[in-house]
């Protein structure tokens, strides 16, 4: 049962991993908006679940169980309001033409 | 097994630090709300590794629960505020 547990809690930490490199090196808002709100709330899910496998069947347990699925209801939706507010004051979308400086 | 959970835990904080940087310098207000939900998704995490080092899983749960609540809370705010008042 370790072994399930440590897998999935190694899956989880390389997903939170993937949604920081995500947030540092992505070119613009929207598109770091779009890797941390999906690596993050899979990382963490697999965290917990990797958590459940450890303790057992016991109320900390169905605990982990019931932070998951409010992780699994608000996230999603604090990443949508984000992305409303953004999209509602018209910040500019990224595109991939580069402006050339140099031309008259 | 509780080695293994304490460096789970270092290699998440290192994650944590490395978001600091988007929350400190992030161009605009919307990055650094971003930065922060992260930060607190990775901070629950963290206290419930902490309860299974100290084998208190019961009381950090709580906690837990709390820090996920006020996160949510949190960005929710931010974000209407953001959007009612055209703060970017």
């Amino acid at each position: 049962m370790y072994i399930v547990s440590m897998f999935f809690i190694i899956c989880g930490t390389f997903f939170l991993f993937a949604g920081t490199i995500g947030l540092l090196r992505l070119p613009d808002f929207y598109t770091r908006m779009h890797a941390t709100g999906k690596c993050d709330t899979l990382g963490s899910i697999l965290i917990l679940f990797g958590m459940t496998f450890y303790l057992g069947p016991s109320l900390e347990s169905i605990k982990i169980i019931l932070i998951m699925v409010f992780v699994f209801l608000t996230s999603p939706t604090a990443t949508h309001s984000i992305g409303k507010a953004a999209f509602d004051n018209k910040l500019p979308l990224w595109t991939k033409e580069k402006k050339n400086d140099l031309a008259t | 097994m509780i080695n293994f959970f304490i460096m789970t835990s270092i290699i998440i904080l290192c994650l944590v630090f490395l978001c600091l940087y988007r929350a400190a310098f992030g161009p605009g207000v919307l990055n650094r709300i971003i930065a922060v939900n992260v930060i607190g998704t990775k901070t629950i995490v963290v206290i419930l590794f902490m309860g299974l080092i100290f084998k208190r899983v019961d009381m950090f749960i709580d906690i837990s629960i709390v820090y996920a609540l006020m996160n949510f809370i949190a960005t929710l705010t931010f974000s209407k505020y953001s959007r009612t008042k055209g703060v970017l």
